[in-house]
C-alpha cells in the first residue's frame, strides 16, 4: 500500500468534484460565452460556481477572476499590478524571501525588492517597514506588496493583516497580494485575507483538478482598475482574463472549495494530531533531525525536517522503497542544483538545506501513513549516514 | 552476463543514463538480461555547456528512454561534488600551467565514487554505465579493464583508475558492441536517442566561448609572449592559461607551419616558445600519481597519452615510490603535457610481468595502471 504524504504538492481529486465535472465534459459541453441553450447552461455553471467560491473565500462573486491555476493568479497579481494602466509602470513589486517562485520570479524579473524572514520562516515586519520607507524616501512608488498566507515548504503562516496595515501606512497606493494557495484546507482564508486586495488560490491543492485556480480582485480597493490583464482575448472575466472558461474545472473548484471550508475545523483538529505524532516521532527516533519553523505558527499539515549528514534525494529514494511518497522541499525544485530558497532565507546552511524532507498530510491521511514513515525513516537516515 | 547470478533473486543494478545512446542501450540490455534496473541521470553542471550530459533536454531523453523500458528513473544532483572535484581543480590546473583531464577526475570522484557510494547506500548490488570498455577476468580471478570492442570508441583510457572492488560491482553492457551495433539496437527498440550525436569535448565548456571564456569568467587570464626557438618575439596571445604543450593551432603567428609547435611554456614569465616538432621529442617521461590495477608493473608496455591518441611503445622503470614511474620510450616521443593522463596497457601478446597466466587473447590490451604526466627527465636537443 502506498502512503501519500505530499499533499502540499497536489491532492487527489475529490469524488464530489469528479461528479460535478463529468456532465460538463459530456452532455453539458457548451461554451459559456455563447448565446444558445447549451452555452447558457454552461454559463449558468460558471455563474453558480463563482457564487459558491465567493462564499467559501469571503468575497463578492464579481471579485473572482478564474485562472488556469495558482501560478497564473500570482503572475496576474504581480505583473498586472506593476505594468500599470496607460503604459506607465505603476511602481515597484515587493515580496517576502519565502514566496513561491510564482511570485518571486515575476518580482525579481520586474526588479522588485525582497523582504527578509526570521528563523521561523515568518516575514520580518521591521524589514518590510524599512523597505517601504526607503522606497518612499527615494521618491519611488510601490505597486504591490505580496506575502503568502502559508508557506508551501515549511508551512509558516504569515501575518497578512499586519502586512496590509504596514502597507496602508507606508505605501498607501500599493495593492496587497497574498498567495493563499496552500492555505484553504488549514486556515480561515476568508477572515485572514480580508485586508488583502488580491488573493490567489489553486484548485489542485484542495481536491479540484490541476489547471484551475482564481485570483480574488477586491472591488473596494479599485484593484480591478489598477490591474492589467496578462492574457488578453475574448473579454471573459470582465476583460481581466481572456480565454474560454475551463467550465468543468471551475465547477470542480467551487465544489471542492465548499467542501474544504465546511470540513476545515474537523480536518485541522484531526490532521494536527497526525502531524504532531509524526513530527514528535521523527524528532525522538532520528539523531540530528531539526524540525523547521514553529508549530504554533505553521499549518496543521506540514511536517518538515532538515537532517544532518544526508542528502534528501537519497532519503526520498529509500522512503519510496517503503512505499512512502514525499518531497524534499517544493516539488518544483526536485532535481534542482540549488538548495531551497526558503530554507536559505531562514538561515539554514547549504548542507542542511540539501538534507530537507517535507511530509505533508491531507484530508485522506491516516494513522497508517504516520506509522509507515516512523517505521522507515530511522533506518533510512542511519543507512545513508553510514554508507552515503 | 546474467541478471540473477545463479540465485533466484534478480540483482539490482543502478545504470547511469546520460541521455545518450550508449547508456540508453546499456539500460535496455540489462533489462533484457533480467536485472532489476533503475536509471539515474546525474545533474552535475548548471551552467552553460552544450556537449554535456545534464542539460534539461538530456534529462528528458534519459527519462523517456527509461519510460520506454519500463524502468524507474531518478535524477541525482551531484553539482557540489562536481564543482569541488572536477571544475575547481580544472580551473586551478590551468591557472598553474597544467593540462588537466576533467573526464578522468569525473570518473574517479563522481561516477565511480560518489555514485558508487550512493548506489551502495540505496541497496544496489551493481552499477552500470554506457562506457565502451570491457571487464575481463584473468585465470587467477583478478579483474582488468579491457578495451571496448569498438576500437574507435574505446574508453578504457578514462577508466584506468578503477580498482578491484569497483570492477567487481560494475557492468559495461555496451563494451562488447560496436557503436554501429549500439545505434542499430537503439533503433530496433525505438529509443529516441538512437540517432543522437556523440558528446564531444569537456561537458561544462560551451563550444562557442570555449576554454578561454570559461576560464576568463573564473580567473584572471594573463597575456603571453610567443618567441621562436632562437628567442625572438614572434607574437602575443590573450592568455597563457589555455596554451598546451604540442599545440599548433590558434597561436596567431605566421612562418613555417612545421616550426610552429609549442615546445615550451614558461608559465611564470608568461612566455611560449614555438619551434619544430623535434624539439618536443623526449626519450623518457616521468609519470606520477599512478593507480595500479593490481601491484606495480615494470618492463615493456604500451602507453596511451590522450583519450583517442595512438599507442606508444616503451618500458616502465620503477620510480622512487610505487605511484611514480619513468617511461622510457623505444623511440623518442613527443613530450606529454604535464597533467595529462598516461595509461599503461599490457604489451600486445606479450608476457605478463607479474606472473599471471594469460587467458587466451582476452588480456591483450588490458589496463595495467595509469597516472599523470610530470616534468620531463630526459630530452633531445634541450
Amino acid at each position: 500500500m502506498s502512503h501519500y504524504l505530499d499533499y502540499a504538492a497536489t491532492t487527489p481529486v475529490r469524488a464530489e468534484a469528479v461528479e460535478a465535472m463529468l456532465p460538463i465534459l459530456t452532455e453539458n459541453f457548451g461554451n459559456p460565452s455563447g448565446a444558445h441553450l447549451l452555452a447558457r447552461a454552461a454559463n449558468q455553471v460558471v455563474d453558480e460556481s463563482r457564487e459558491r467560491l465567493a462564499g467559501a473565500l469571503g468575497c463578492q462573486p464579481g471579485e473572482i477572476v478564474f485562472t488556469a491555476g495558482g501560478t497564473e493568479a500570482d503572475n496576474l497579481a504581480i505583473t498586472g499590478a506593476v505594468e500599470g494602466r496607460g503604459g506607465r509602470p505603476a511602481g515597484l513589486a515587493v515580496c517576502s524571501a519565502i514566496e513561491h517562485h510564482a511570485v518571486l520570479d515575476p518580482v525579481e524579473h520586474l526588479g522588485g525588492a525582497v523582504v527578509a524572514v526570521g528563523a521561523d520562516g515568518r516575514i520580518d515586519l521591521e524589514d518590510l517597514r524599512r523597505t517601504l520607507t526607503s522606497q518612499a524616501g527615494s521618491g519611488g512608488t510601490v505597486a504591490v506588496v505580496s506575502v503568502m498566507l502559508a508557506n508551501n515548504e515549511v508551512g509558516a503562516i504569515q501575518p497578512i493583516s499586519e502586512v496590509a496595515a504596514i502597507t496602508r501606512e507606508l505605501a498607501p497606493g500599493a495593492l496587497v497580494h497574498t498567495d493563499a494557495v496552500q492555505a484553504l484546507c488549514w486556515l480561515d482564508v476568508a477572515s485572514l485575507t480580508a485586508e488583502a486586495d488580491l488573493v490567489s488560490i489553486s484548485g489542485h491543492k484542495f481536491g479540484a483538478p490541476k489547471g484551475v485556480g482564481a485570483l480574488v480582485v477586491r472591488e473596494r480597493a479599485e484593484a480591478g482598475s489598477k490591474l492589467v490583464p496578462l492574457i488578453k482575448g475574448g473579454g471573459q472575466e470582465r476583460g481581466r482574463r481572456g480565454g474560454t472558461h475551463n467550465v468543468a474545472g471551475i465547477a470542480a473548484l467551487a465544489v471542492a472549495a465548499e467542501l474544504t471550508v465546511a470540513e476545515r475545523a474537523e480536518q485541522v483538529e484531526r490532521v494536527t494530531k497526525l502531524r504532531d505524532r509524526l513530527a514528535d516521532g521523527i524528532a525522538a527516533s532520528v539523531d540530528g533531525a531539526i524540525e523547521t519553523g514553529d508549530r504554533r505558527t505553521k499549518t496543521a499539515n506540514i511536517c518538515h525536517f532538515c537532517f544532518e549528514g544526508i542528502e534528501s534525494e537519497a532519503l526520498l529514494f529509500l522512503l519510496e522503497r517503503a512505499d512512502i511518497m514525499a518531497s524534499a522541499a517544493s516539488s518544483c525544485s526536485s532535481g534542482a542544483m540549488e538548495p531551497s530558497h526558503v530554507l536559505t532565507a531562514m538561515g539554514f546552511d547549504r548542507a542542511m538545506a540539501f538534507g530537507s524532507l517535507r511530509l505533508s498530510l491531507g484530508y485522506a491521511s491516516t494513522d497508517d501513513d504516520v506509522d509507515a514513515v516512523l517505521a522507515a525513516i530511522g533506518p533510512a537516515v542511519e543507512r545513508l549516514r553510514e554508507r552515503g | 552476463m546474467s541478471g540473477t547470478n545463479g540465485s533466484t533473486r534478480p540483482r539490482d543494478v543502478l545504470v547511469a543514463m546520460s541521455g545518450g545512446v550508449d547508456s540508453s542501450v546499456a539500460a535496455a540490455l540489462l533489462v533484457s538480461e533480467g536485472y532489476n534496473v533503475v536509471g539515474v541521470t546525474l545533474k552535475l553542471w548548471g551552467g552553460l555547456g552544450d556537449s554535456g550530459c545534464c542539460s534539461v533536454a538530456d534529462v528528458e531523453d534519459a527519462r523517456r528512454v527509461a519510460q520506454q523500458l519500463s524502468i524507474d528513473h531518478h535524477v541525482f544532483n551531484f553539482g557540489d561534488d562536481f564543482n569541488r572535484f572536477v571544475v575547481d581543480p580544472y580551473v586551478a590546473d590551468h591557472q598553474s600551467g597544467r593540462t588537466p583531464n576533467p573526464c578522468v577526475e569525473c570518473n574517479r570522484h563522481i561516477k565511480f565514487d560518489k555514485l558508487f557510494r550512493r548506489a551502495d547506500a540505496l541497496g544496489f548490488d551493481l552499477v552500470a554505465t554506457g562506457h565502451h570498455a570491457r571487464i575481463v577476468t584473468s585465470t587467477d580471478g583478478r579483474r582488468w579493464i579491457g578495451r571496448g570492442a569498438d576500437a574507435g570508441k574505446d574508453q578504457s583510457y578514462v577508466l584506468h583508475m578503477l580498482d578491484q572492488t569497483q570492477l567487481g560491482r560494475l557492468l559495461f553492457p555496451v563494451g562488447e558492441l560496436t557503436k554501429d551495433r549500439v545505434r542499430a539496437l537503439a533503433d530496433e527498440l525505438g529509443l529516441r536517442t538512437a540517432n543522437k550525436p556523440d558528446s564531444q569535448d569537456v561537458c561544462f565548456i560551451h563550444s562557442v566561448g570555449g576554454r578561454q571564456v570559461f576560464l576568463g569568467d573564473r580567473i584572471p587570464l594573463r597575456p603571453a609572449v610567443v618567441v621562436d626557438d632562437a628567442g625572438a618575439e614572434v607574437g602575443t596571445l590573450e592568455s597563457i592559461e589555455v596554451v598546451t604543450l604540442g599545440q599548433r593551432r590558434g597561436l596567431n603567428v605566421g612562418g613555417n607551419p612545421d616550426r610552429r609547435y609549442v615546445t615550451d611554456i614558461d608559465h611564470q614569465a608568461a612566455r611560449v616558445t614555438i619551434g619544430p616538432r623535434r624539439d618536443l621529442l623526449v626519450e623518457a617521461q616521468r609519470v606520477e600519481n599512478v593507480d595500479w590495477a593490481h601491484q606495480p608493473v615494470h618492463g615493456p608496455c604500451r602507453v596511451q597519452c590522450s583519450a583517442h591518441g595512438s599507442v606508444r611503445v616503451g618500458r616502465i622503470e620503477a620510480g622512487e615510490r610505487p605511484d611514480r614511474v619513468i617511461v622510457v620510450w623505444d623511440q623518442p616521443q613527443q613530450l606529454v603535457a604535464v597533467g595529462q593522463s598516461m595509461v599503461f596497457y599490457r604489451r600486445h601478446g606479450g608476457p605478463d610481468r607479474d606472473g599471471t597466466a594469460l587467458d587466451g587473447t582476452a588480456l591483450d590490451d588490458t589496463v595495467l595502471g595509469g597516472g599523470v604526466a610530470a616534468a620531463v627527465v630526459a630530452s633531445n636537443g634541450r
